[in-house]
C-alpha cells in the first residue's frame, strides 16, 4: 500500500510544507549561485520545476531538510559536490533513440552531407554516447564515416569515460536491435559488438573518428564550424533565455545550410531564434541554418 | 467570474484513455482554462492519444512540447517517456529517470504544478491500476488547491482513485461523469 511504502518525495517534504514557495526559491537561488561562485558550474538558468526536483532528491538521500542544509553541506564537502554533480547532469538516453529521427538523418541529411569531402559533426551534450555509437554506424553504412570526424562533447567528465569505453548494458541489446531496424538500419545489430559478461562491447572502429571532450555549453565557445548539430533532449533543462544563447552558439558554429538536430518534443516556435533556423524535417525537428543573424 | 483556478491538473493510468474522454466531453462546451494531462503508456506511443481526445472538445489538444506557453482553451499531454512538469508560466519536459516505474509520472506533474500554482490548481486523480499520484495530490492540497478523485466505484480500475483518497486530503470524490460539470459550476460561482 502507499502508506507502508512512502516514496521518494514524501517524508521530508513534509517538514516544508508551510514554507511559502518564495523562500524556497530564493534558497535554491543562493544554493546556484553558491555552486556558481566555489564551483564554478553554472546551473543558474537551468528550468527551475526540473532543476528543484532534482536538488531536492539531493537533499533527501544526504538526509538534509532543506535546501539551505544542503547549501551547507556542497560548500564544505566537495564528495557533495561531486554526487549533486551527478544528479545535474542526468544521463538517461538510448541508442537509435526516437528511429524515425534516425530514419530522417539517413534518408534527407545524408544527401548533402555526401557532397562534403569533409563532414564536421558537433554532437553537444552526448551524455554516454549512445547517440555517438548510433551516429557512427549510420555514417559508416552509407560510406560516409571516413570523412567525418565527430566532436562528442558533454559537461559531465564521467559520463564521457563510459562513452569512451563503449561498452553498454546487454539487457539493453534487444530494444536497441528493434530501434535500429527501425532506424533503417543496413546490417544486422549484433555485428556491431561483442557480448562479454559486463556487458555489450561495441566495435572499437566506431570511435575511430570520434573525439570526446568536455565542454559547458553555457560558458564554452565555439571551436570550429560544423555541417551537422545534434542536441537532443539537453536544452529542454535550460530557462528560454539560456536556450536562446545556446542557440546563438550554435548557429554561429554552423556552416551555411549546416543542419542542427534537437530532441522529438523541442521547438523553437515564438523564441528569439527561430529566425536564425529554417525547419528542414519539422516533424523530426531537423532544422538548418538560415543565413541572416 | 471568481473561478480562481488557473489550470487543472489530471492524472490517470489503465483505462485512462476512456475516462479522459468522458471527462473531455463532459466540460461545458466553452469550457478555457488550460488542463495537463498524464497519461501512462508505452515508451514509444506516438501521438494518437491526443488526436483520439480531440475528437472530444474544442480545446486545442496537443502533446506538450518543451517550454510552451500555458494559455486559456489548450489541453497538454504529456509526450510518451518524457515527464511533463509546469513552471508559471510554461510547461518544461524532463527525461529524468522514471518516478516509480512511470515515465511520465503524474507525481513529477502534479508536485511541480502544486509548486508553481497553489491555490490556483485543481488537481484530478483517475482510474489506474498502481498508486502515482497520491503523493503528488496531497502536495496540491498542502499548497491549497483543490483535490478532486474519481469515485473508485466509477472507475475501471480503482486502485488509483482509492491510493489517492486513501493518502491525500481529498476535496471531492465525484463519479466520472460528474466531473466535468461540477467544473463547469466552479466557473460561474
Ligand atoms: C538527457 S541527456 C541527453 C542525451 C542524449 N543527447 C539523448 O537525447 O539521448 C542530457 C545531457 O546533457 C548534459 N548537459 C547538461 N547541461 C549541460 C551543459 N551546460 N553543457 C553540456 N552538456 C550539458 C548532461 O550531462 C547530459 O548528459
Amino acid at each position: 500500500m502507499s502508506r507502508a511504502a512512502p516514496a521518494s518525495s514524501s517524508g521530508t517534504y513534509r517538514a516544508l510544507k508551510e514554507k511559502d514557495t518564495e523562500v524556497e526559491r530564493v534558497e535554491v537561488e543562493l544554493l546556484l549561485e553558491a555552486i556558481f561562485r566555489v564551483y564554478g558550474f553554472d546551473f543558474r538558468s537551468y528550468a527551475y520545476a526540473s532543476i528543484k526536483r532534482r536538488l531536492w532528491r539531493r537533499a533527501q538521500a544526504e538526509g538534509v531538510a532543506s535546501f539551505s542544509a544542503l547549501q551547507e553541506r556542497v560548500l564544505h564537502d566537495p564528495t557533495c559536490m561531486d554526487r549533486l554533480m551527478l544528479d545535474l547532469s542526468i544521463q538517461v538516453t538510448s541508442m537509435f533513440r526516437d528511429p524515425s529521427f534516425f530514419l530522417a538523418l539517413r534518408r534527407k541529411v545524408v544527401p548533402s552531407l555526401r557532397t562534403y569531402p569533409f563532414i564536421r559533426v558537433w554532437h553537444a551534450g552526448c551524455s554516454s554516447g549512445e547517440e555517438v555509437f548510433s551516429l557512427a554506424m549510420l555514417l559508416k553504412e552509407e560510406g560516409l564515416y571516413a570523412r567525418t570526424r565527430i566532436y562528442a562533447t558533454d559537461l559531465n567528465e564521467t559520463v564521457i569515460k563510459v562513452a569512451k569505453n563503449g561498452i553498454f548494458p546487454l539487457s539493453k541489446m534487444q530494444e536497441y536491435t528493434i530501434n535500429y531496424q527501425r532506424a533503417g538500419g543496413l546490417r544486422s545489430f549484433s555485428e556491431y559488438y561483442t557480448a562479454r559478461y559486463d556487458g555489450a562491447r561495441f566495435d572499437p572502429s566506431l570511435m575511430e573518428n570520434v573525439l570526446f571532450s568536455q565542454h559547458n555549453l553555457v560558458t564554452d565557445g565555439s571551436f570550429s564550424e560544423f555541417h551537422l548539430i545534434l542536441c537532443r533532449n539537453v536544452m529542454i533543462y535550460f530557462d528560454r533565455n539560456l536556450q536562446n544563447r545556446v542557440l546563438d552558439l550554435f548557429h554561429s558554429s554552423l556552416a551555411n545550410f549546416g543542419f542542427l538536430a534537437l530532441g522529438r518534443k523541442e521547438n523553437l516556435r515564438q523564441t528569439e531564434s527561430e529566425p536564425k533556423f529554417i525547419p528542414f524535417v519539422a516533424e523530426e525537428k531537423i532544422f538548418r541554418r538560415a543565413d541572416k543573424k | 467570474m471568481g473561478f480562481q483556478h488557473e489550470l487543472i491538473v489530471v492524472g490517470t493510468s489503465w483505462g485512462g484513455l476512456r475516462a479522459l474522454e468522458v471527462l473531455l466531453s463532459t466540460l461545458p462546451a466553452d469550457f478555457d482554462r488550460p488542463i495537463a494531462v498524464v497519461q501512462h503508456r508505452r515508451p514509444d506511443s506516438d501521438d494518437t492519444l491526443a488526436r483520439v481526445l480531440q475528437r472530444h472538445t474544442k480545446m486545442r489538444v496537443r502533446e506538450a512540447e518543451d517550454k510552451e506557453p500555458i494559455v486559456p482553451g489548450r489541453v497538454y499531454i504529456a509526450p510518451a517517456d518524457y515527464h511533463l512538469l509546469v513552471d508559471d508560466q510554461s510547461v518544461a519536459l524532463s527525461t529524468d529517470p522514471p518516478v516509480r516505474f512511470s515515465r511520465p509520472s503524474i507525481d513529477v506533474l502534479f508536485e511541480s504544478a502544486a509548486d508553481a500554482f497553489r491555490h490556483r490548481l485543481i488537481g484530478i486523480v483517475l482510474t489506474g491500476r498502481n498508486h502515482d499520484g497520491a503523493i503528488g495530490l496531497s502536495r496540491i492540497k498542502q499548497r491549497g488547491g483543490l483535490t478532486i478523485v474519481q469515485d473508485p466505484a466509477s472507475a475501471e480500475s480503482p486502485e488509483m482513485p482509492a491510493g489517492a483518497i486513501e493518502r491525500a486530503c481529498v476535496d471531492r470524490v465525484l463519479a466520472l461523469d460528474r466531473i466535468g460539470p461540477f467544473l463547469g459550476q466552479l466557473r460561474q460561482r
